[in-house]
Parts: structure tokens; C-alpha cells; sequence
């Protein structure tokens, strides 16, 4: 069955899983994450990426994943491995290619080539295959704006944040070593109206630290995060779910302004209060977290 | 495919299939092939086994295979990744 990608959707999880481990790929839909993520890059050993190329086709063009978004990292293009592993899992089937180590627009281009080259080579429709770019260096983060604007295809870019600190010669701590790249990212991921994805917090064991890290992200403004490991999918979640009152509030928006609109008026108040634009908006992107939430719970 | 040399891909751990292929000149494809689930699916894993050498084009070929549950795709997977290394070839063919 053909896959096609979806621009604007729910992404609040993205889970790694090992490209060669074929146990992981086959339970990688039971723990509830957004989006799956098969990695051909990092977690696969240089003497098994053609067996991890095999294993992710087979279990794309085989294996069930009901409505989850299903990604592949690919390994980059400079290394030679990057455009075997396009030409391994377009044909099976895929809703979202991501490109490690993005440095400028070029290489999101050139990536983008390939894709539609294969595309066409095995007779399905040009353009169905979406992209994400990781951001994992200083040049990344400083062209980040041209890298989120070079293709109709992506969907997000994402700070790959273990390189990046290397490269800034720093290594991560609390977070403020990520605070220009995560804003630098963010905002060049609205400028071009595609999702913005944080990085991964490796100690799996520290689940404070990880909610401190998710709750900033929020803050920030970030769609999700990539995790490695199922325990932070439960937390991650929650923090992104609105509260109830949250949620109440948002609810009365939208019906005071339903109200006035019958009324055939262009001023819609709520308790005194006149409600504008920007209040709208963030009434609706509350309501479909919440309404996406449910959707995926009752998957 | 032209069968070089002894190669094998997969791993010992659960769900996957460890897979081994020795070259032969003539003789068929012969199969040992040992499993956790052998009495509800070894049947099942062989013909596998045999239907993707078969697509590959492997005629002549000594495969031993230690299971740990694989799905049929990673058997797929195993065996297609074991055959590429013995003919010492990378996949043109993905479809």
C-alpha cells in the first residue's frame, strides 16, 4: 500500500529503534509513541548497515503500524550509504525520510533529488515521500532558516543535539548550551510553517531530568521530541497534553466566537474580555492536540 | 546469483534468525535449520528460507539457520543479507 505523508499532524514522540534489531522493529508499535523512527545511521554497527537496510524493507513493505508516521533515518549522503538506504526503503514504503547532519538548503536538495529519482525508477507517484532534516552543527544551526525553507517535502527539522555540542566544543548539561539552536531551530521550523523537533535525552534512567527537559522544550514551543527509550514515551505525553481548565477555557473561545459569528457580529467577547486573533489560534491548536490525543489513544 | 564464498547475517537474539550459507557446486539447496517454535512453524521458516533463495536465484547451497522466532520478514531479511554477502554484491534490485 502506497504511503503517503502527511504535512501537519500530531508529533510529540518520535522513537528510535535500532534499523538491525529485528525484535525492537516488530514491538515498536505497541508503546504508543507518534512517530517510529528506524535507524539506518548511529545504532547500526558499519558491517551491518546492509542488513539493516534488508530488515527495515522487509518489515516497511510487510508489517503493520496502523496510523503511526512511520520515519527512517537514513545515513547522510557524503558517506556512500546514504543513497543505498534511499533506494532500499522508498520502494517499500515510507512516510518520512530523515537526513542526519544537515549543514545547509543543499544537502536537503540533493537528498530530495534522490528521493524523486527512486520514486519515479520504481513508478510511484513523485512527491509522496516526505523529509525531515536534523540539525547537528554549528553551520547547521546558523543556516537553519534556508535548511527549513529548501524543500515542499519536510515536514519538521530536528536538533541533533550529541554532534552539535561537540561541535561547539561543549558537551550537554542542563540545557543552556542548547538554548541558541533550539531557538535558532524553532524559529526558522514557523518561519517555514513545518514542525520543530528536539533532540534526545539519553540517561533513560533520569526521568527528572527528562521531564525538566521536556517541559522546557514545551515551553519553547517545540511539536515533540525523539526518544530512545519506551519509559519517556508516558511522560513526554503528559506534559504535552492541555489541562482541563486549559482545555474549558479554549472550549469557550471557540463557542463565544461561534455565537457571534451567528449573531453576525466581528467581536466576540468571553467574560468581559474582547477575544483576538492569536487567541483563536491557540484555542484551536489546544483543541486538536486534545482531540489528536484521543484519536490516538482509541487507535 | 553466483554464490563466492561462506557468509552468514543475523544474531542469536529473540525474534531474530542467524543465518549461515556455504556455497556448493551442485546438490541443491540443503537446509539444517533449528528453532524455539520448530514444532508449531518450522515448516514454515524452511519454506521461507527455500522461497526467498529460489527469488534470489541460489540453486546450489548448504544453509544452516538458528531461529529464535523470527517473522517472515526478518527471515526474508536474513537470508536475502546472508546471500549479498556471499556473492560479495550490494542489492540493485529493491522493489
Amino acid at each position: 500500500m502506497e504511503k503517503r505523508y502527511v504535512k501537519d499532524r500530531l508529533r510529540r514522540s518520535m522513537m528510535f529503534v535500532p534499523g538491525n534489531n529485528p525484535g525492537m522493529i516488530t514491538d515498536a508499535r505497541i508503546y504508543g509513541a507518534d512517530c517510529i523512527m528506524f535507524d539506518l545511521e548511529d545504532s547500526v554497527a558499519y558491517t551491518e548497515k546492509d542488513a539493516a537496510r534488508f530488515l527495515v524493507h522487509n518489515a516497511l513493505k510487510t508489517l503493520d503500524f496502523g496510523k503511526k508516521e512511520i520515519v527512517v533515518r537514513i545515513n547522510d549522503l557524503t558517506s556512500g550509504l546514504g543513497v543505498r538506504d534511499l533506494e532500499a526503503i522508498i520502494p517499500a514504503g515510507v512516510h518520512v525520510v530523515r537526513l542526519p547532519k544537515t549543514d545547509n538548503a543543499q544537502d536537503v536538495i540533493d537528498c530530495e533529488k534522490e528521493i524523486a529519482r527512486i520514486e519515479e525508477k520504481h513508478g510511484i507517484p513523485v512527491g509522496v515521500t516526505g523529509m525531515m532534516a536534523a540539525i547537528e552543527s554549528a553551520n547547521g544551526v546558523l543556516n537553519a532558516r534556508e535548511i527549513a525553507h529548501a524543500s515542499d517535502r519536510l515536514i519538521g527539522i530536528a536538533l541533533g543535539a550529541e554532534d552539535y555540542v561537540t561541535d561547539l566544543k561543549t558537551t550537554r548539561s542542563d540545557g543552556i548550551e542548547l538554548l541558541f539552536a533550539r531557538s535558532m531551530i524553532l524559529n526558522a521550523a514557523r518561519s517555514a510553517g513545518i514542525a520543530a523537533l528536539d533532540t534526545v535525552y539519553s540517561d533513560v534512567n533520569n526521568e527528572e531530568g527528562f521531564i525538566e527537559e521536556a517541559t522546557l522544550i514545551h515551553k519553547l514551543g517545540f511539536d515533540g521530541k525523539s526518544v530512545i527509550n519506551p519509559r519517556q514515551i508516558g511522560p513526554l505525553h503528559h506534559i504535552f497534553i492541555p489541562s482541563e481548565k486549559d482545555l474549558k477555557k479554549a472550549y469557550a473561545i471557540m463557542d463565544a466566537i461561534a455565537e457571534a459569528n451567528a449573531r453576525g457580529s466581528g467581536v466576540a467577547s468571553l467574560n468581559g474580555k474582547m477575544i483576538d486573533k492569536p487567541v483563536v489560534i491557540r484555542a484551536q491548536r489546544l483543541i486538536a492536540l486534545a482531540e489528536a490525543d484521543n484519536a490516538v489513544e482509541e487507535e | 546469483m553466483k554464490l563466492l564464498k561462506t557468509a552468514m547475517a543475523g544474531t542469536m537474539e529473540s525474534g531474530d534468525i542467524m543465518v549461515t550459507i556455504v556455497p556448493l557446486e551442485n546438490g541443491g539447496i540443503t537446509l539444517d535449520l533449528t528453532s524455539s517454535v520448530m514444532q508449531q512453524y518450522g515448516r514454515r521458516i524452511g519454506e521461507v528460507i527455500r522461497e526467498t533463495l529460489g527469488e534470489l536465484g541460489v540453486t546450489n547451497a548448504a544453509v544452516s539457520a538458528v531461529d529464535k522466532g523470527a517473522l517472515d520478514c526478518t527471515v526474508r531479511a536474513r537470508v536475502s543479507a546472508a546471500a549479498f554477502r556471499c556473492a560479495q554484491a550490494e542489492n540493485d534490485h529493491w522493489g
